[in-house]
């Protein structure tokens, strides 16, 4: 019976990708005993805290049937910015460094959620605009320069590879991140009214829900997200370069849907999200451990996103029809 | 039930382009009451309820709430004031809870930190679904809740706005008997707290069951009021349709041709069942019954906009299946579908490009534009079918409803064709335009045509056509000639009449 | 015959409005940047050089013209860039494990408008996905392809006549610019002459519609996502020649190039208008710019900047200016 179907099928889902990680890992494991070592999961978690951080933004930004290409250049620009603070301002503390990346990050976010909200552009012409904008300023601000690891302090560094409590940086920060998410999307009324106004749109707009106002909100938050994002790259490969990130977007939105976030908005949840990004981690770690050319990884990531939305249709469309059969006539 | 007015609307009008929807009707509504509103299609029933509910504004009269005149300049103030709307589409967020739906707009929040209280959520809307006697819970999906559930989520969230005055716009139509019971409790609980409830409804059964008073709207205009026990089915019908068939439509003595189109048992799972019926060269068969028939769905499958699932259709004794309008047009299946502006022309274009665009492949040379070709054809559609325009090169989007009209069907007539379907080809036109098109049906009736005719007017119906089929709920339930059926026997077909589907 | 009707049916010539248009502004433009290209170096307006320039931005240049039908439609393709450096990665590997290069050069073109026709065939048996999943996920999957086949590596080794594509020169005039001008006409006459062109406008303003009308929607939508493929695999041939050699990031943000000449070209992203003219004129216009660009010695991404501004300006003009006219634009 179709009773509880969607929550049950979103539980199911989330089984389903949690087995089969658990099983790929076992997997990998068997061919490759270095997978399952403790520096190895280590890495493995600190590589993904930084994609686990933007696919909370991309979260919010499909779930109102919006889409952010621009994500890889508003990093690749905030880390640039920051680094060449932080290369010609010694002395400035790492807070300040994270803040002045991720308020610039936000105020790129705010110009995409202009041309969104107020403006119509469609979301995938916006942000393609942006990007590409914003990754020309990013090789004009830097004269085409790298910034290298000697030129930034430890302190900043440390950002990445200093722990907190025991567990490294990177991983902590995207603890809170998800803390604050998790609490801004299921415990406040802006954050469940996005999740409305990506379900149904017109009768958000008749309700009298500000859906513009979320909008821009949602793209603003995306951007300052990619520029936390932009200064902890930037932080542990410690080098800022051109070229950062360069269709990282990509990534992002393949974890998205690979966590069962909707691409027609309205449906996501964090813990979907934690396995998505977790299964394309393990993707991008495992590949060369099991002598598959990393160079297989695109193309893998390419073909599960397909698969993943052509599913959904399949499943919905089984579900319309059997809610016509159901009909009294 | 007190005498004291909660609702009271006094010469409202409201004026579209082209058409009077609504003529001075005066309406008035008593707490704790059920009032019905009955009335064929284009009565003015919507445009009422829009105008109750803040939509839109009246162009005359006034709208008394508890004995205050009111003028809402939107549906936010008409929910202020304790107005609340249920539609058959229903409004809702699939993806979210039963009891985020209720109070999508104004939750319950925490005191100091402003976050949601989830609790008082739940409990409240807990409470609501009890009072209603649902038998799920708030933590539901909306999504995955029948038609019937979500209504009664619906009437929840009215409930949860302190609504005093409910309108429910038809809410067994898509209903199951079972289901219509339960609506039925529920509207009479809510009655009996003192909520008066406008409960428009097609359904005789409704009304007999619910209604203590019934009033009854006839093309924009108030006929009249009544309390439901001293009125009788027969003379609510025809206060609903009592009138003069105009001299409108001049009957013309056609001679009968071969079968054009027969249909045998066309189902398709959802929309209808078991249809069958015929039309013959130069007959004009008209397709009735009342919205959510399942009329304009069989025209869909016939033109092959939404296949049937079962059933077949002959053409002139060939059994054809239409996949899309393209093998309708193909087959010699000719549509002027129901919303002319969505699906009937394309508006920003002009005349001419739009009355070509069906038969682009014989106007062209092998897929090269003739454009002199079209001109002229396009000149030649649109004098037979006398549409005012300075020129084809006219925007469609200036003309008026009539000659819309008009250029669809000159669209369709663009193509040789044996069947021609129209679907309420008079809708929101005004009354010389109706004059002109029903004199063109006729006329491409003389011609050999098969006609089928969709429409909810009993005037043009019976002035119109030589058969009459009647559908309800998705299955044929009369098959009448024109010459020996009543309006009233019509209406009861489409209203009354019992169908399987009602005793799933 | 004719006057036999009633109703007026030739076209009246409102001269003013034809010189309002927004052809007429990017003329303007375009004399613009030639004027500033010839300040920043007099040799520019050089006949010789004049007419060799166009070819260095040419190759993108015809993917504009099916991509104009996809803008027209109301839909946008992001995966041609990936198609591209597919169909060229396959080509030089296919040629250099032994395929003779005529017919190397037809496998690119196959491999292009297959992976087009893949992007039209989902558009068409998924309507629930949007054409901005179904060519995200082709652009991933089709560049993941490509660096799977080659990796990190270059291919090329081309015969020595293969170059004549991208550099070779008939009477004087590069054999690019030939080719692009007859694309212009072909892509030109089909999109304003034939029955074709008229159902994609058609589809463009109000796909139901047309549906209604008897247009075969499906087959459309996939003849032009098809030919999309297929004239990305036209820009692989003439890249791959002017560069001699290919690798799998080739073509990266011509999606982007693509698209802006077209929006600026005046097709409007909600569908259902666009000349010829006007794409023609931006190419020029955004391939002048960047050419000028280099010429006043600016960095190379400075472009990127400007393009992606230009992108956005023009998509901005188009929604302000038809702001109020509303548009029937519902999904079949």
């Amino acid at each position: 019976m179709a009773k509880r179907s969607i929550v049950f099928t979103e539980n199911l889902r989330e089984l389903g990708l949690l087995i089969f990680i658990v099983v790929l890992s076992l997997a990998i494991q068997a061919r490759n005993s270095a997978f399952l070592t403790p520096q190895n999961i280590a890495a493995m978690l600190t590589n993904t805290s930084i994609l686990a951080i933007l696919a909370v933004g991309m979260m919010l930004v499909l779930v109102t049937r919006g889409i952010d290409l621009s994500i890889g250049s508003i990093m690749a620009f905030t880390g640039m910015v920051t680094a060449l603070t932080v290369a010609g301002i010694p002395g400035i503390p790492p807070i300040v460094a994270i803040l002045l990346s991720t308020v610039l990050g936000a105020a790129i976010g705010m110009m995409t959620g202009v041309l969104v909200a107020r403006f119509d552009v469609l979301p995938v012409i916006a942000t393609l605009g942006m990007m590409n904008v914003v990754r020309g300023l990013t090789y004009v601000v830097s004269g085409g320069q790298w910034v290298s690891s000697y030129q930034m302090s430890t302190e900043f560094k440390a950002i990445a590879t200093g722990n907190t409590l025991g567990i490294n940086n990177l991983i902590m920060i995207a603890v809170v991140v998800y803390v604050v998410a998790g609490f801004f999307i299921n415990h406040t009324r802006t954050g469940r009214r996005i999740y409305a106004v990506g379900s149904n749109p017109l009768a958000a707009e008749v309700s009298g829900i500000p859906k513009r106002r979320l909008i821009f909100l949602v793209y603003s938050i995306m951007g300052g997200l990619a520029g936390l994002a932009g200064v902890l790259w930037v932080a542990r490969f410690a080098s800022a370069q051109g070229n950062t990130a360069i269709g990282y977007e990509l990534q992002v939105i393949a974890a998205c849907i690979l966590g069962g976030v909707s691409i027609t908005g309205g449906v996501g949840r964090l813990s979907g999200l934690l396995l998505g990004t977790l299964m394309l981690g393990i993707l991008a770690n495992a590949l060369p451990l099991i002598d598959v050319s990393p160079f297989w990884q695109q193309g893998i990531q390419g073909f599960v996103v397909l698969a993943a939305v052509i599913t959904n249709v399949l499943v919905r469309r089984n579900t319309q029809r059997n809610a016509l059969r159901r009909r009294a006539i | 039930m007190s005498d004291q007015t909660i609702l009271e609307l006094n010469g409202i009008s409201k004026l579209f382009p082209g058409v009077r929807a609504l003529d001075n009707v005066h309406f008035d509504l008593r707490p704790g009451e059920i009032h019905g509103l009955m009335g064929e299609n284009g009565a003015g029933k919507s445009t009422f309820i829009k105008i109750i509910t803040g939509v839109h504004t009246p162009d005359t009269g006034e709208i008394v709430i508890d004995g205050e005149t009111v003028a809402f300049k939107n549906p936010m103030e008409a929910q202020r004031a304790g107005v609340a709307a249920i539609y058959q589409h229903v409004t809702s967020y699939p993806d979210l809870t039963v009891a985020e739906n209720i109070f999508m707009g104004h939750e319950r929040v925490r005191p100091v930190t402003r976050r949601i209280d989830w609790r008082r959520m739940h409990e409240e809307a807990q409470a609501l679904l009890e009072q209603l006697d649902a038998n799920f819970t708030s933590r539901e999906r909306m999504g995955s809740l029948s038609v019937a559930r979500q209504q009664i989520v619906e009437i929840a969230k009215a409930l949860s706005t302190q609504a005093r005055i409910i309108i429910m716009d038809e809410p067994t139509a898509a209903l199951t008997h079972h289901e219509s019971e339960e609506l039925y409790r529920i509207t009479e609980g809510l009655r009996d707290t003192g909520v008066a409830v406008i409960f428009i409804s097609h359904r005789m059964e409704d009304i007999e069951r619910l209604a203590d008073r019934v009033t009854v709207f006839r093309d924009g205009q108030y006929v009249g009021s009544w309390n439901a026990a001293e009125i009788e089915q027969h003379a609510l019908i025809v206060a609903m349709v009592g009138r003069e068939i105009s001299q409108m439509y001049p009957k013309r003595t056609v001679h009968f041709g071969e079968e054009i189109l027969r249909v045998e048992d066309l189902s398709r799972t959802g929309f209808y069942r078991g249809v069958s019926f015929d039309v013959r060269a130069g007959e004009i068969v008209a397709l009735t019954g009342l919205v959510g028939a399942g009329r304009t769905e069989v025209c869909e499958s016939l033109y092959g906009v939404y296949p049937a699932d079962e059933g077949t259709i002959y053409l002139n004794g060939e059994k054809i299946a239409p996949q899309s309008p393209m093998d309708a047009l193909k087959l010699g299946i000719g549509h002027v579908p129901e919303d002319r502006q969505l699906q009937g022309l394309i508006l920003e274009w002009e005349i001419g490009k739009n009355i070509t665009l069906p038969s682009l492949a014989s106007l062209s040379d092998h897929g090269w534009l003739n454009e002199d070709r079209e001109r002229v054809v396009a000149g030649q559609l649109s004098d037979k079918l006398t549409v005012k325009a300075n020129s084809i090169f006219t925007s469609a989007m200036t003309l008026s409803g009539g000659n819309q009209q008009k250029v669809v069907v000159a669209k369709a007539l663009s193509r040789p064709l044996k069947l021609i379907i129209l679907d309420e080809p008079t809708k929101g036109v005004d009354v010389a335009a109706k004059a002109a098109i029903c004199e063109i049906i006729g006329d491409l009736a003389e011609q050999g045509y098969g006609i089928l005719l969709v429409s909810s007017e009993m005037p043009e119906v019976l002035g119109m056509s030589d058969r009459i089929v009647v559908m309800k709920q998705g299955r044929v339930t009369a098959h009448l000639t024109t010459a020996e059926a009543t309006q009233e026997e019509i209406l009861n077909a489409a209203m009354v009449a019992s169908t399987e589907a009602e005793h799933a | 015959m004719s006057d036999q009707i009633r109703i007026g049916i030739t076209r009246e010539r409102n001269w003013r409005e034809f010189f309002f248009q927004w052809e007429w502004l990017l003329v303007g433009v375009l004399l613009l940047v030639i004027a500033v290209n010839t300040w920043i170096s007099p040799f520019f307006l050089n006949l010789n050089t004049f007419i060799r320039t166009p070819a260095t931005f040419l190759d993108k240049a015809f993917i504009v013209f099916p991509m104009m039908f996809v803008l027209i439609l109301a839909k946008i393709d992001i995966s041609v860039g990936s198609t591209v450096a597919l169909s060229a990665v396959i080509m030089a590997t296919s040629y250099n494990a032994g395929l003779p290069m005529p017919l190397a050069m037809l496998l690119c073109l196959t491999i292009a408008g297959l992976g087009g026709a893949i992007n039209g065939w989902l558009l068409v048996k998924f309507k629930e996905l949007s054409f901005v999943i179904v060519t995200l996920s082709t652009m991933i999957i089709y560049r993941g392809i490509a660096y799977i086949i080659l990796g990190d590596q270059a291919s090329g080794g081309f015969p020595d006549w293969f170059s004549f594509l991208g550099w070779g020169e008939i009477l004087g005039v590069p054999f690019i610019f030939l080719v692009f001008i007859l694309t212009a006409i072909a892509f030109g006459l089909l999109l304003h002459k034939t029955t074709f062109g008229r159902a994609v406008f058609g589809m463009g303003r109000n796909a139901m519609a047309s549906r209604y009308s008897g247009v075969n929607v499906d087959r459309v939508v996939f003849t032009v996502f098809a030919l999309n493929g297929l004239m990305a695999g036209v820009t692989a041939l003439f890249l791959t020649s002017r560069m001699g050699s290919t690798r799998p990031n080739v073509a990266t943000g011509y999606e982007l190039e693509v698209i802006a000449m077209v929006a600026l070209g005046g097709v409007s992203t909600s569908g259902g208008i666009g000349r010829i003219g006007g794409p023609i004129l931006a190419v020029f216009i955004i391939g002048f710019l960047s050419y000028g660009m280099g010429l006043a010695n600016l960095q190379a991404p400075l472009v990127l900047v400007v393009i992606g501004s230009l992108l956005i300006v023009s998509v901005l003009v188009h929604r302000i200016r038809f702001r109020s006219k509303k548009k029937i634009n519902s999904t079949v």
